[in-house]
Protein backbone atom coordinates (compact mmCIF):
# COMPACT_ATOMS: atom_id res chain seq x y z
CA UNK A 1 0.00 0.00 0.00
CA UNK A 2 1.40 3.50 -1.19
CA UNK A 3 -0.73 5.31 1.48
CA UNK A 4 -1.28 4.87 5.37
CA UNK A 5 -4.53 5.29 6.77
CA UNK A 6 -4.10 8.28 9.56
CA UNK A 7 -6.34 8.98 12.56
CA UNK A 8 -5.71 12.17 14.58
CA UNK A 9 -2.16 11.94 13.44
CA UNK A 10 -1.07 8.62 13.97
CA UNK A 11 -0.66 6.58 10.97
CA UNK A 12 -2.48 2.69 11.54
CA UNK A 13 -0.54 0.24 9.47
CA UNK A 14 -3.57 -1.71 8.09
CA UNK A 15 -6.82 -0.46 7.05
CA UNK A 16 -8.33 -3.36 8.56
CA UNK A 17 -9.46 -3.45 11.73
CA UNK A 18 -10.06 -6.86 13.95
CA UNK A 19 -11.71 -6.59 16.88
CA UNK A 20 -11.02 -9.53 19.54
CA UNK A 21 -14.83 -10.93 20.46
CA UNK A 22 -16.65 -13.85 19.26
CA UNK A 23 -13.62 -16.69 19.45
CA UNK A 24 -13.12 -18.77 22.98
CA UNK A 25 -9.88 -20.16 21.39
CA UNK A 26 -6.87 -17.42 21.97
CA UNK A 27 -4.80 -19.43 19.99
CA UNK A 28 -7.19 -19.44 16.89
CA UNK A 29 -7.42 -15.86 17.57
CA UNK A 30 -3.93 -15.00 17.41
CA UNK A 31 -3.75 -16.87 14.10
CA UNK A 32 -6.69 -14.94 12.63
CA UNK A 33 -5.67 -11.45 14.11
CA UNK A 34 -1.76 -12.26 12.32
CA UNK A 35 -3.80 -12.68 9.21
CA UNK A 36 -5.94 -10.11 9.15
CA UNK A 37 -2.78 -7.63 9.62
CA UNK A 38 -4.77 -5.60 11.79
CA UNK A 39 -2.57 -3.09 13.71
CA UNK A 40 -5.39 -1.90 15.89
CA UNK A 41 -7.66 -4.08 17.40
CA UNK A 42 -10.92 -3.47 20.15
CA UNK A 43 -11.25 -4.77 23.63
CA UNK A 44 -14.23 -4.59 26.01
CA UNK A 45 -14.05 -3.56 29.70
CA UNK A 46 -15.88 -5.93 32.16
CA UNK A 47 -15.68 -6.57 35.86
CA UNK A 48 -12.25 -8.30 37.05
CA UNK A 49 -12.72 -12.09 37.57
CA UNK A 50 -9.56 -13.28 39.54
CA UNK A 51 -9.91 -16.83 38.00
CA UNK A 52 -9.81 -15.88 34.45
CA UNK A 53 -6.64 -13.96 33.80
CA UNK A 54 -5.00 -11.80 31.43
CA UNK A 55 -5.05 -13.77 28.23
CA UNK A 56 -6.22 -11.20 25.63
CA UNK A 57 -3.57 -8.48 27.04
CA UNK A 58 -0.96 -10.40 27.11
CA UNK A 59 -1.64 -11.86 23.63
CA UNK A 60 -2.18 -8.79 22.10
CA UNK A 61 1.11 -7.32 23.43
CA UNK A 62 2.91 -10.16 22.27
CA UNK A 63 1.95 -9.71 18.98
CA UNK A 64 2.40 -5.76 18.78
CA UNK A 65 -1.03 -5.09 18.08
CA UNK A 66 -2.36 -1.71 19.57
CA UNK A 67 -5.65 -1.33 21.76
CA UNK A 68 -8.42 0.41 21.27
CA UNK A 69 -10.83 0.25 24.17
CA UNK A 70 -14.29 0.71 23.23
CA UNK A 71 -17.99 1.35 25.62
CA UNK A 72 -19.79 -1.89 24.58
CA UNK A 73 -22.39 -3.05 26.65
CA UNK A 74 -23.30 1.22 27.65
CA UNK A 75 -26.73 2.11 27.23
CA UNK A 76 -26.25 6.12 28.63
CA UNK A 77 -23.83 8.39 27.96
CA UNK A 78 -22.96 8.75 31.82
CA UNK A 79 -22.25 4.70 31.81
CA UNK A 80 -20.02 5.15 28.20
CA UNK A 81 -18.06 8.18 30.08
CA UNK A 82 -16.98 5.77 33.30
CA UNK A 83 -16.12 3.13 31.27
CA UNK A 84 -13.86 5.24 28.77
CA UNK A 85 -12.63 6.97 31.52
CA UNK A 86 -11.58 3.36 33.45
CA UNK A 87 -10.31 2.09 30.37
CA UNK A 88 -8.25 5.11 29.98
CA UNK A 89 -7.07 4.48 33.69
CA UNK A 90 -6.39 0.43 32.88
CA UNK A 91 -4.66 0.29 30.02
CA UNK A 92 -3.05 3.72 29.69
CA UNK A 93 -4.62 5.05 26.20
CA UNK A 94 -6.53 8.03 26.12
CA UNK A 95 -8.09 6.69 22.33
CA UNK A 96 -11.25 5.44 23.35
CA UNK A 97 -14.21 3.79 20.67
CA UNK A 98 -17.21 4.86 21.81
CA UNK A 99 -20.83 2.61 21.49
CA UNK A 100 -23.84 3.54 23.06
CA UNK A 101 -26.27 1.34 22.37
CA UNK A 102 -29.94 1.80 22.70
CA UNK A 103 -31.47 -2.00 23.28
CA UNK A 104 -30.37 -5.14 22.70
CA UNK A 105 -31.48 -7.12 19.97
CA UNK A 106 -30.46 -3.99 17.39
CA UNK A 107 -27.54 -2.96 19.35
CA UNK A 108 -27.96 0.34 17.34
CA UNK A 109 -26.38 3.63 18.19
CA UNK A 110 -28.73 5.63 20.73
CA UNK A 111 -27.95 9.46 18.83
CA UNK A 112 -28.70 11.29 21.94
CA UNK A 113 -26.94 9.33 24.31
CA UNK A 114 -24.34 8.98 21.64
CA UNK A 115 -23.66 12.62 20.83
CA UNK A 116 -24.23 13.49 24.57
CA UNK A 117 -20.91 11.26 25.34
CA UNK A 118 -19.11 12.78 22.64
CA UNK A 119 -19.07 15.69 23.63
CA UNK A 120 -18.13 14.54 27.31
CA UNK A 121 -15.18 12.63 26.30
CA UNK A 122 -13.99 15.12 24.40
CA UNK A 123 -14.26 17.81 26.82
CA UNK A 124 -12.27 15.08 28.72
CA UNK A 125 -9.55 14.98 26.83
CA UNK A 126 -10.66 11.82 24.89
CA UNK A 127 -9.73 10.50 21.65
CA UNK A 128 -12.92 9.34 20.44
CA UNK A 129 -13.85 7.28 17.44
CA UNK A 130 -17.34 6.80 17.83
CA UNK A 131 -19.91 3.94 16.45
CA UNK A 132 -22.31 5.34 14.88
CA UNK A 133 -25.32 4.62 12.42
CA UNK A 134 -25.58 5.41 8.38
CA UNK A 135 -26.69 8.79 9.26
CA UNK A 136 -24.89 11.53 7.40
CA UNK A 137 -26.20 13.87 9.42
CA UNK A 138 -25.14 12.50 13.11
CA UNK A 139 -21.86 11.92 12.02
CA UNK A 140 -21.21 15.57 10.74
CA UNK A 141 -22.49 16.61 14.79
CA UNK A 142 -20.16 14.01 15.59
CA UNK A 143 -17.13 15.12 13.61
CA UNK A 144 -18.43 18.64 14.77
CA UNK A 145 -17.78 18.11 18.57
CA UNK A 146 -14.38 17.50 17.54
CA UNK A 147 -14.36 13.04 17.22
CA UNK A 148 -11.46 12.07 15.18
CA UNK A 149 -13.00 9.21 13.53
CA UNK A 150 -16.51 8.16 12.57
CA UNK A 151 -17.50 4.78 12.20
CA UNK A 152 -21.24 4.24 10.45
CA UNK A 153 -22.58 0.50 10.48
CA UNK A 154 -23.03 -1.40 7.50
CA UNK A 155 -25.95 -3.67 9.23
CA UNK A 156 -26.37 -4.17 13.00
CA UNK A 157 -23.60 -5.38 15.18
CA UNK A 158 -22.70 -9.38 14.35
CA UNK A 159 -25.96 -9.25 11.60
CA UNK A 160 -23.60 -10.00 8.59
CA UNK A 161 -26.13 -8.37 6.34
CA UNK A 162 -23.60 -6.46 4.74
CA UNK A 163 -23.83 -2.39 4.01
CA UNK A 164 -27.90 -2.10 4.00
CA UNK A 165 -27.22 1.92 2.57
CA UNK A 166 -24.78 2.12 0.65
CA UNK A 167 -25.56 5.65 -0.41
CA UNK A 168 -25.86 7.00 2.74
CA UNK A 169 -22.21 6.07 3.21
CA UNK A 170 -21.21 7.58 0.14
CA UNK A 171 -22.65 10.96 2.07
CA UNK A 172 -20.86 10.24 4.87
CA UNK A 173 -17.45 9.32 3.21
CA UNK A 174 -18.33 12.92 0.86
CA UNK A 175 -18.79 15.07 3.81
CA UNK A 176 -16.57 13.68 6.32
CA UNK A 177 -12.90 15.46 7.05
CA UNK A 178 -12.24 12.42 9.14
CA UNK A 179 -11.41 9.12 8.40
CA UNK A 180 -14.62 7.18 7.66
CA UNK A 181 -14.28 3.46 9.57
CA UNK A 182 -17.41 1.07 8.15
CA UNK A 183 -18.05 -0.65 11.01
CA UNK A 184 -20.78 -3.81 12.38
CA UNK A 185 -22.56 -6.21 9.74
CA UNK A 186 -19.78 -7.24 7.05
CA UNK A 187 -20.54 -10.55 6.38
CA UNK A 188 -18.07 -11.76 3.45
CA UNK A 189 -14.94 -10.73 1.79
CA UNK A 190 -17.36 -8.73 -1.29
CA UNK A 191 -18.60 -6.05 2.22
CA UNK A 192 -15.79 -5.46 3.00
CA UNK A 193 -14.15 -4.41 0.04
CA UNK A 194 -17.68 -2.60 -1.29
CA UNK A 195 -16.86 -0.57 1.95
CA UNK A 196 -13.08 0.51 0.71
CA UNK A 197 -15.30 1.18 -2.62
CA UNK A 198 -17.53 3.29 -1.34
CA UNK A 199 -14.69 5.46 -0.20
CA UNK A 200 -14.50 4.04 3.65
CA UNK A 201 -11.18 4.70 5.08
CA UNK A 202 -10.98 1.21 7.24
CA UNK A 203 -13.44 -1.43 8.26
CA UNK A 204 -13.71 -2.70 11.43
CA UNK A 205 -15.28 -6.53 11.93
CA UNK A 206 -14.71 -8.84 14.48
CA UNK A 207 -17.67 -11.79 13.87
CA UNK A 208 -17.07 -12.08 10.40
CA UNK A 209 -13.79 -13.61 11.06
CA UNK A 210 -13.74 -15.00 14.37
CA UNK A 211 -17.61 -16.86 13.87
CA UNK A 212 -16.65 -18.13 10.62
CA UNK A 213 -16.00 -22.06 9.96
CA UNK A 214 -12.30 -20.86 9.31
CA UNK A 215 -11.38 -17.77 11.03
CA UNK A 216 -7.63 -17.89 10.15
CA UNK A 217 -8.64 -17.75 5.96
CA UNK A 218 -11.50 -15.56 6.47
CA UNK A 219 -9.02 -12.88 8.07
CA UNK A 220 -7.18 -13.60 5.06
CA UNK A 221 -9.91 -13.11 3.02
CA UNK A 222 -11.15 -9.64 4.50
CA UNK A 223 -7.12 -8.27 4.70
CA UNK A 224 -7.07 -9.06 0.92
CA UNK A 225 -10.53 -7.73 0.60
CA UNK A 226 -9.67 -3.86 2.11
CA UNK A 227 -6.48 -3.67 0.09
CA UNK A 228 -8.98 -4.76 -3.49
CA UNK A 229 -11.70 -2.22 -2.87
CA UNK A 230 -9.23 0.40 -1.46
CA UNK A 231 -7.12 0.25 -4.62
CA UNK A 232 -10.33 0.00 -6.80
CA UNK A 233 -11.34 2.81 -4.98
CA UNK A 234 -8.42 5.03 -6.08
CA UNK A 235 -7.80 3.90 -9.30
CA UNK A 236 -11.55 5.05 -9.91
CA UNK A 237 -13.74 3.02 -12.08
CA UNK A 238 -15.48 2.70 -15.29
CA UNK A 239 -19.13 4.58 -15.54
CA UNK A 240 -22.10 2.31 -15.82
CA UNK A 241 -23.17 1.99 -18.88
CA UNK A 242 -27.01 1.01 -20.25
CA UNK A 243 -25.38 -0.54 -23.28
CA UNK A 244 -22.46 -2.94 -24.63
CA UNK A 245 -18.88 -1.03 -25.30
CA UNK A 246 -16.69 -3.26 -27.07
CA UNK A 247 -13.23 -3.77 -25.94
CA UNK A 248 -12.02 -5.52 -28.56
CA UNK A 249 -11.27 -3.26 -32.15
CA UNK A 250 -14.22 -3.94 -34.54
CA UNK A 251 -11.71 -5.06 -37.40
CA UNK B 1 -15.98 -4.18 60.18
CA UNK B 2 -18.03 -2.73 57.50
CA UNK B 3 -20.00 -4.04 54.86
CA UNK B 4 -18.92 -3.03 50.94
CA UNK B 5 -19.88 -4.13 47.44
CA UNK B 6 -17.19 -5.33 45.23
CA UNK B 7 -18.29 -5.84 41.72
CA UNK B 8 -21.83 -6.49 42.87
CA UNK B 9 -20.83 -8.92 45.92
CA UNK B 10 -20.84 -7.59 49.70
CA UNK B 11 -17.08 -8.08 51.25
CA UNK B 12 -17.41 -7.89 55.49
CA UNK B 13 -14.22 -5.63 55.31
CA UNK B 14 -12.18 -4.07 58.23
CA UNK B 15 -13.14 -0.49 59.31
CA UNK B 16 -9.86 0.47 58.26
CA UNK B 17 -9.70 -0.88 54.58
CA UNK B 18 -8.63 0.78 51.71
CA UNK B 19 -8.72 0.87 47.78
CA UNK B 20 -5.49 -0.89 47.29
CA UNK B 21 -6.80 -3.37 50.47
CA UNK B 22 -9.52 -4.47 48.21
CA UNK B 23 -7.60 -4.98 45.22
CA UNK B 24 -5.00 -7.15 46.98
CA UNK B 25 -7.14 -9.52 47.93
CA UNK B 26 -8.79 -9.53 44.45
CA UNK B 27 -5.32 -10.37 42.37
CA UNK B 28 -1.61 -10.34 43.27
CA UNK B 29 -0.83 -8.48 39.71
CA UNK B 30 -2.83 -6.17 39.63
CA UNK B 31 -2.19 -4.41 35.63
CA UNK B 32 -4.57 -3.47 33.50
CA UNK B 33 -6.96 -2.98 36.27
CA UNK B 34 -9.08 0.20 36.93
CA UNK B 35 -11.15 0.88 39.78
CA UNK B 36 -14.28 2.97 40.63
CA UNK B 37 -15.50 3.49 43.65
CA UNK B 38 -19.10 5.17 44.06
CA UNK B 39 -19.29 5.76 40.35
CA UNK B 40 -16.03 7.57 39.78
CA UNK B 41 -12.25 6.59 39.10
CA UNK B 42 -9.82 6.21 41.72
CA UNK B 43 -6.21 7.02 39.71
CA UNK B 44 -4.22 3.38 40.55
CA UNK B 45 -1.90 6.32 42.80
CA UNK B 46 -4.93 7.15 44.60
CA UNK B 47 -5.49 3.38 45.65
CA UNK B 48 -3.88 2.98 49.27
CA UNK B 49 -4.70 6.93 50.33
CA UNK B 50 -8.72 6.19 49.80
CA UNK B 51 -10.87 4.63 52.47
CA UNK B 52 -13.86 2.13 51.41
CA UNK B 53 -16.52 3.42 54.07
CA UNK B 54 -19.67 1.60 54.59
CA UNK B 55 -21.88 0.66 51.82
CA UNK B 56 -19.40 1.81 49.07
CA UNK B 57 -20.05 0.27 45.68
CA UNK B 58 -16.31 -0.82 44.06
CA UNK B 59 -16.00 -1.49 40.24
CA UNK B 60 -12.88 -3.25 39.53
CA UNK B 61 -12.49 -3.68 35.59
CA UNK B 62 -10.38 -5.26 33.45
CA UNK B 63 -9.82 -5.07 29.53
CA UNK B 64 -11.81 -8.53 28.33
CA UNK B 65 -12.18 -9.41 24.46
CA UNK B 66 -14.70 -7.75 22.77
CA UNK B 67 -15.61 -5.45 19.64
Amino acid sequence: MDDLLTIAGRPIASRLIMGTGGVSNLTVLADALRASGTALTTVAMRRFDPAAGGGVLDLLRELKIDLLPNTAGCRTAAEAVLTAQLAREALGTDWVKLEVVADDHTLLPDPVELLDAAERLVDDGFTVLAYTNDDPVLARRLEGLGCVAVMPLGAPIGSGLGIRNPHNIELIVEEAGVPVILDAGIGTASDAALAMELGCDAVMLATAVTRADDPVRMATAMRLAVEAGHHARLAGRVPRRWYAHASSPAR
Amino acid sequence: MITAHVNGEEWELPASTTVADVITRLTDAPRGIAVALDGAVVPKALWAATPVTAGAQLEVLTAVQGG
